[in-house]
């Protein structure tokens, strides 16, 4: 195990590798300028030519690739072109509110939507069961930022229960923290909701069919016991593995959940950074986003081990 | 069936609105800022856009130069009537030739580290400044000597006389001459300053900036304003408010349920599908924001065919509908726009229509397309850039694809994001290898009332704004303003330079039009201006 662990960290290396020299590569060869952004409108071309020589951003793309890679092999993601603060620094002062929704989001979406898929399979054919592949249907179809505009109205405004928009740090105290993420978290959950509940209804619904679930039925193993306890359990990697890919899908909702919401995390600064044209901004979001993913799947690895006890690494 | 955002703005809004009654019961809910400080002596703003940076001469976008405006103080202050008066200056003498400008500082003018500003940081600012801004480069190109002479005096020495001195150093265009101290004054104007020290009614509080969230101002207890009332930047500076907080909100909807909620108490922009629902909440004010508000731009390439052929830019001209473009981006609000028959601001003292007969009356799309046949034009591609990112530019370029159809162009309808825009018109490659033929933008009011900072009106070539016109005649009218000894003067000089400037086609107006802000009505002393002032702003 502790092989296959250091195996797979080993691994990332060459990973990243690929993903910055793509991230780098990409924004090179995109359209945009960010000394024209600095300059402002109504800047003279020469103005703008000016500043982009002091960005160092007219030296060819060896020179600029290889001095970044340097300072990224040293644990440095450069300074942004447009605060001029340290890039680390500027995750550091976004990554809570991120953090905060994605947790948050998980532990819902985890809450709701196994219990979901494990009744719907249950109940399969039943009302219920359409019902949940209803709500499943509605999380996929409806676009997060009319579920926040619409939860905005209801929980919000109408009944006042949560704050419009904003995030306030968890050392201001829970009560305060949570009340800033629970329309966000339900906004973002709901895809990820349906896509669990589809995935454990379907496996679910394998597992019932095995024959160790009729003997649990036969030996008069009750109802509960044999769902989550015998069904659940074996039916477990496939959910595991579904949650671990829909990181990338909170991730993307992210963005759009932050901007709706006002909460001044990762997403907004990887947008607020795309439009401007911030380069060391965005190749330092990305690749953390990359490792963090890249992470995510090796937990996800490992967690197989847990739940079938066939899978050794 | 399709949803349009614009359609869920709507439904947001209403939402708020409906609301709005028990938003005023309840408890403001506890959003970004709230926990930082929900009393009245903190007022908290949503700007036009996110301060991304901090350093008013490096960077010139509007929304830097309105965010210095509380931190740094300028030696002189453009009134409501236009006219530039004694900020931090006390008072000027001018040499018998117009040579030499002797300022004296008004006592107690101090910097937020509680040092006093001295000429020796003036000098330094107007130094960095000049490199940066127009007039600055002018006055520079024809500077002797800027020295301190003491403590508090300096003398600025030219080879020729500069008559609009004065406005020079108190006119809101960005950059303006803000006054840092000498330390941070003495960075390359092409590098950002590390330090926002300065010497303006609020301070910068440089620990809780977090860009494109958050940005906190102080009031800075050492700042002794002057003794007239305030009048836009300048008179009597006065911090009503212990802190400002710039709460950025890139999404408008949540803009408006958060002003309805009480979360936020001033809103600088609030889009115009949103504006009739904010007006019928009881609990806020809305009215005109920048009564200079916007003169919409056709930026047409003067160095590429068809357009650099004047025929092809005059035809665009008669055949330019203003009311097709302003009734694409303000909707049926016919008090948001005019029709602007001239490049320059309605309503102020230097305003002209000479020259504007081609953008009155009936358009002519016959006259246009036969104007166009005679360049010998024959429907080669005619690359339209368009922001789509920006709600302005969007919907220019869509009228604009529409009369350049009518006109009987072939347009290749290039949609992309305003970043793409900035690089792309700077190329002067031609269309087909990567450049353009045409760009939309606008130009706020306030930079289009004289000559002065009206860069894209120049038309010295390869000197000039995106699109590169050249005309003499252009040219040889805007000199004659920067000469002119008294208003009358001024007039002439700017008929001729917008007859010219028509004549010629430098670019084409696309109309005047104007923008809310909106407010809660615990909050009161908001003016119109071109810059949201913060001084004299109370709440309750």
């Amino acid at each position: 195990m502790f092989a296959y662990i250091i195996r797979r960290c080993l691994a990332t290396i060459p990973v990243m590798a690929i993903v910055a020299l793509f991230v780098f590569s990409l924004l090179y060869i995109a359209p945009g300028d960010p000394a024209a952004v600095i300059a402002g409108d109504q800047a003279t071309p020469a103005d703008v030519e000016r500043i982009r020589a002091s960005l160092g951003l007219d030296r060819p793309f060896l020179v600029r690739f290889g001095e970044w890679v340097f300072r990224i092999i040293q644990g440095d993601l450069g300074v942004s072109i447009f605060t001029n603060l340290p890039v680390t620094r500027m995750i550091a002062q976004r990554i809570e509110p991120t953090l905060s929704l994605m947790v948050v989001t998980l532990i819902l979406a985890v809450t709701i939507a196994v219990p979901m898929g494990v009744i719907a399979a249950w109940k399969s054919g039943s009302w219920i069961d359409r019902a949940v592949m209803g709500f499943a249907v509605l999380g996929f179809s409806v676009p997060v930022f009319v579920v926040g505009y619409l939860l905005a109205y209801w929980f919000a405004l109408e009944l006042d229960w949560f704050p419009v928009q904003g995030y306030t740090p968890f050392e201001r105290g829970f009560g305060p923290w949570i009340s800033n993420l629970v329309l966000p978290a339900i906004a973002l959950g709901g895809v990820y909701i349906a896509l669990i509940a589809r995935i454990t209804r379907a496996t679910m619904l394998e597992v019932l069919q095995q024959d160790y679930i009729r003997t649990a039925r036969a030996k008069g193993a009750n109802q509960a016991t044999m769902l989550f306890v015998h069904a659940l359990k074996n039916a477990a990697v496939p959910i595991v593995t579904v949650i671990g890919i829909g990181v990338a899908l909170l991730i993307g909702g992210a963005v759009v959940t932050e901007s709706v919401f006002a909460i001044p995390g990762l997403g907004r600064l990887t947008v607020d950074a795309i439009l401007r044209r911030d380069y060391p901004v965005i190749q330092g979001v990305i690749l953390m986003f990359s490792f963090v993913y890249v992470l995510v799947n090796l937990l996800i690895d490992l967690s197989y081990t847990l739940f079938d006890p066939r899978i050794r690494y | 069936m399709t949803i349009e955002r614009r359609s869920l703005f709507k439904v947001a809004g209403a939402s708020a609105l409906a609301a709005g009654g028990l938003g005023s019961l309840a408890a403001p809910a506890l959003g970004q800022g709230a926990a930082g400080g929900a009393s009245a002596r903190t007022l908290r703003f949503v700007p036009q856009a996110n301060l991304a940076n901090f350093d008013p001469i490096w960077g010139t976008q509007y929304v830097v130069r309105n965010a210095g405006m509380l931190v740094w103080d300028t030696l002189y202050g453009l009134d409501e009537n236009l006219a530039p008066q004694r900020q931090m200056v006390e008072q000027e003498e001018v040499s018998a030739d117009g040579l030499t400008w002797t300022f004296k500082l008004r006592e107690g003018l101090k910097f937020h580290d509680n040092t006093p500003v001295t000429s020796k940081d003036v000098v330094a600012s107007l130094a960095r400044w000049a490199v940066r801004d127009p007039m600055g480069q002018m006055i520079r190109a024809i500077q002797q000597e800027l020295v301190a002479v003491d403590d508090r005096s300096f003398r600025w020495v030219l080879k020729e006389p500069y008559p609009k001195m004065r406005l020079a150093l108190g006119k809101n265009n960005a950059p303006c001459s803000f006054i840092m101290p000498e330390r941070i004054a003495r960075t390359d104007p092409f590098q950002q300053i590390t330090e926002y020290v300065g010497s303006g009614p609020f301070r910068f509080v440089r620990e809780e900036w977090v860009p494109g969230a958050r940005a906190v101002f102080q009031k800075f207890d050492g700042y002794v304003p002057r003794a007239e009332p305030a009048s836009w930047m300048s008179g009597g500076k006065r911090a009503m408010v212990d802190r400002v907080e710039w709460v950025v909100m890139p999404d408008p909807a949540t803009a408006a349920a958060a002003l309805q909620n009480g979360e936020v108490d001033w809103w600088e922009n609030p889009i115009s599908d949103l504006v009739p629902l904010l007006k019928r909440n009881r609990n806020i004010n809305i009215d005109i924001a920048d009564p200079l508000g916007n003169i919409g731009s056709f930026r047409m390439n003067h160095l590429h065919a068809p357009f650099n052929d004047v025929r092809a830019r005059r035809a665009v001209l008669m055949a330019l509908s203003q009311e097709d473009y302003m009734r694409a981006l303000v909707g049926d609000s016919s008090d948001l726009w005019k029709s602007l028959p001239s490049f320059f601001t309605p309503g102020t003292p230097l305003y002209t229509e000479a020259g504007g007969d081609l953008l009155k009356g009936r358009r002519d799309y016959d006259a246009a397309k036969k104007l166009l046949a005679e360049t010998g034009y024959k429907g080669e591609p005619i690359t339209l850039v368009v922001a789509q990112d920006q709600p302005i530019t969007k919907a220019f370029g869509d009228v604009s694809a529409d009369l350049l159809k009518r006109i009987g162009m072939n347009v290749d309808f290039v949609a992309t994001d305003w970043g793409t825009v900035g690089s792309r018109r700077a190329l002067k490659t031609p269309p087909s290898q990567g450049g353009w033929h045409i760009f939309h933008s606008w130009h706020a009011g306030a930079d289009c009332i004289n000559p002065a900072a009206y860069t894209a009106l120049r038309a010295n070539g390869d000197g000039a704004w995106f699109g590169w016109p050249k005309s003499d005649a252009v040219e040889a009218a805007r000199n004659e303003w920067f000469a002119a000894p008294n208003l009358e003067a001024e007039k002439a000089a700017v008929a001729k330079m917008n007859k010219e400037a028509m004549e010629f086609g430098l670019y084409a107006p696309t109309g005047f039009f104007l923008s809310y802000q909106a407010w809660r009505k615990n909050v009161s002393g908001v003016v119109k201006a071109p810059i949201p002032f913060f001084w004299g702003v109370t709440k309750s």
